[in-house]
């Protein structure tokens, strides 16, 4: 990985997640039918850790699931090889609650088009927020994230590394230069 | 991780590894079957076709469910009732079905080789549904699928194959898939249903219901092929019944709460007691959801990306 620059740390990510939590407490006024439901898979641990803060600020623990858009994604037919399949894991009815999507990074918007119709095919929930760690920009599909750690303006020969003590041993946020295409289109 | 061939021809062919990707990738898709709205869209556009030239109930309606459940479209093409009761060749057949742009297709035939040849002729992927006494992988794979789920791993388990294993696809699927995952495999049933030789597979053969059971994890109960016994290798029916059937006293031999299988069809009260068949070490009905899962990875795994 060819490193550019640090943009958070350990410290930073943490403030920056604990914001988020209060802002969606304040937006939803509480955590009445409010579920989070983080994108696999550097999206679960951050949902995991917003359910954390979230139960010290209002001592309530959120349901949480876990959602898997590989079978949803736009791009399957030019991949090779299949990325693998993991498991989604919502165990309870989305019907009627206001889902907190979690994703580390907002980019193109597919990855967060995919997770909206997977949990359209799960139920009816009342409303669908986004809560990202990082905005890049480059948006190709009108989305738009209601909760955002750092927006960081980036080029596309740039690459945004959200790395998390539960995956990659260390929390913090990598600004890195695309390595030359070795395969695929 | 990658499946290396566009077809599954048999369970001989694949790899411990690609086996287990193919287990891997049929968890998740039983969630899906489990859900209330059971679709997603990942073979949209995708065109997968049945052709049976024997009879199948399970094989078809898991098939076409599978297709369906990931938004492909299916056609089934019943022979009976198609141009091949005209005489077409199965070569012109495929010419057929690849003019209409099908992605996969799953082939039964009665004589064995019959996917091979097919996936000669033909671009799409080719999935061997049952070729005459050869292999029935996907039938293999999901009772794998069965037993992983059930028993933790396959590794090490003793797996008891009962029943006509001469004539048995299934039994030969099953011995190239669980030997490669490591399970101890014995085969059972009467000299006559046990081919010469198929202790070189790496299987051990035993003539008494008994004795094979004796510390068995999971017993596989095969289907007496009622078609195929014209050839008068065991005397009757009732004596089968009377010395092989897996009754609850024989099924008490194997370790407490050994699993049951069977690929279905079922005989009951010739090759399984019905108190068997329905009771708590059954995992029969299981089977067939879990053959949906299996049915799914696989043709996410062979068509749902780019190659």
């Amino acid at each position: 990985m060819n490193v550019k620059a640090q943009i958070m740390d350990a410290d930073k990510m943490r403030r920056a997640l604990v914001r988020i939590a209060h802002e969606i407490l304040e937006r939803n006024k509480g955590t009445e039918n409010l579920v989070l439901v983080g994108i696999r898979r550097r999206g679960v641990p951050l949902a995991k850790r917003l359910q954390r803060i979230i139960e010290e600020i209002e001592g309530v623990k959120l349901p949480l699931g876990v959602l898997d858009i590989t079978l949803y994604r736009d791009d399957l037919t030019t991949l090779s090889p299949h990325p693998v399949i993991h498991s989604t894991e919502i165990p309870f009815n989305i019907t009627g609650k206001k889902v907190v999507l979690v994703d580390d990074v907002l980019f193109t918007g597919r990855t967060v088009r995919a997770a909206l119709d997977a949990l359209m095919d799960l139920g009816r929930p009342r409303s669908i927020q986004l809560a990202v760690l990082i905005d890049r920009g480059h948006r190709e599909l009108p989305i738009r994230a209601d909760y955002v750690g750092k927006n960081v303006p980036t080029s596309l020969k740039e690459e945004i590394a959200v790395q998390v003590k539960e995956i990659d041993g260390v929390d913090q946020v990598l600004i890195c230069a695309v390595p030359e295409r070795t395969a695929g289109p | 991780m990658v499946l290396k061939s566009k077809h599954l021809l048999g369970l001989k062919d694949l790899t411990r590894q690609e086996i287990e990707l193919i287990l891997d990738t049929a968890g998740p898709m039983k969630e899906i079957i489990q859900r209330d709205i059971k679709k997603v869209p990942t073979l949209r556009g995708k065109l997968v076709v049945t052709l049976f030239y024997e009879p199948s109930t399970r094989t078809r309606t898991s098939f076409e469910l599978a297709a369906k459940y990931m938004g492909a479209d299916t056609v089934s093409i019943a022979t009976s009732t198609s141009s091949v009761a005209k005489g077409e060749s199965l070569r012109d057949t495929a010419q057929t079905l690849a003019a209409m742009g099908a992605d996969a297709v799953i082939i039964r035939h009665s004589a064995a080789g019959s996917p091979v040849l097919l996936a000669r002729y033909i671009k799409a992927s080719v999935i061997n549904g049952g070729d005459g006494m050869h292999e029935h992988p996907t039938q293999a794979l999901l009772d794998m699928f069965t037993i992983r789920e059930k028993m933790g791993r396959i590794e090490g388990l003793k797996v008891v194959i009962l029943g006509d294993i001469l004539h048995s696809r299934v039994a030969r699927s099953n011995i190239w898939g669980l030997t490669k995952m490591g399970a101890e495999v014995r085969v059972v049933g009467p000299p006559t249903l046990i081919p010469e030789g198929i202790e070189n597979l790496g299987v051990k053969v035993f003539y008494r219901v008994e004795e094979a059971l004796r510390g068995a994890d999971v017993v596989n109960v095969l289907r007496i092929q009622r078609e195929r016994q014209k050839k008068g290798l065991f005397p009757s029916l009732r004596e089968y019944a009377l010395l092989y059937q897996l009754t609850p006293e024989r099924l008490r031999l194997a370790k407490p709460g050994a699993l049951v299988l069977h690929p279905g069809p079922m005989n009951r009260g010739i090759e399984i007691s019905p108190a068997v068949a329905d009771g708590l070490q059954s995992a029969i009905t299981e089977q067939v959801t879990n053959g949906v899962a299996v049915r799914m990875a696989l043709l996410y795994l062979l068509i749902g990306g780019g190659r």
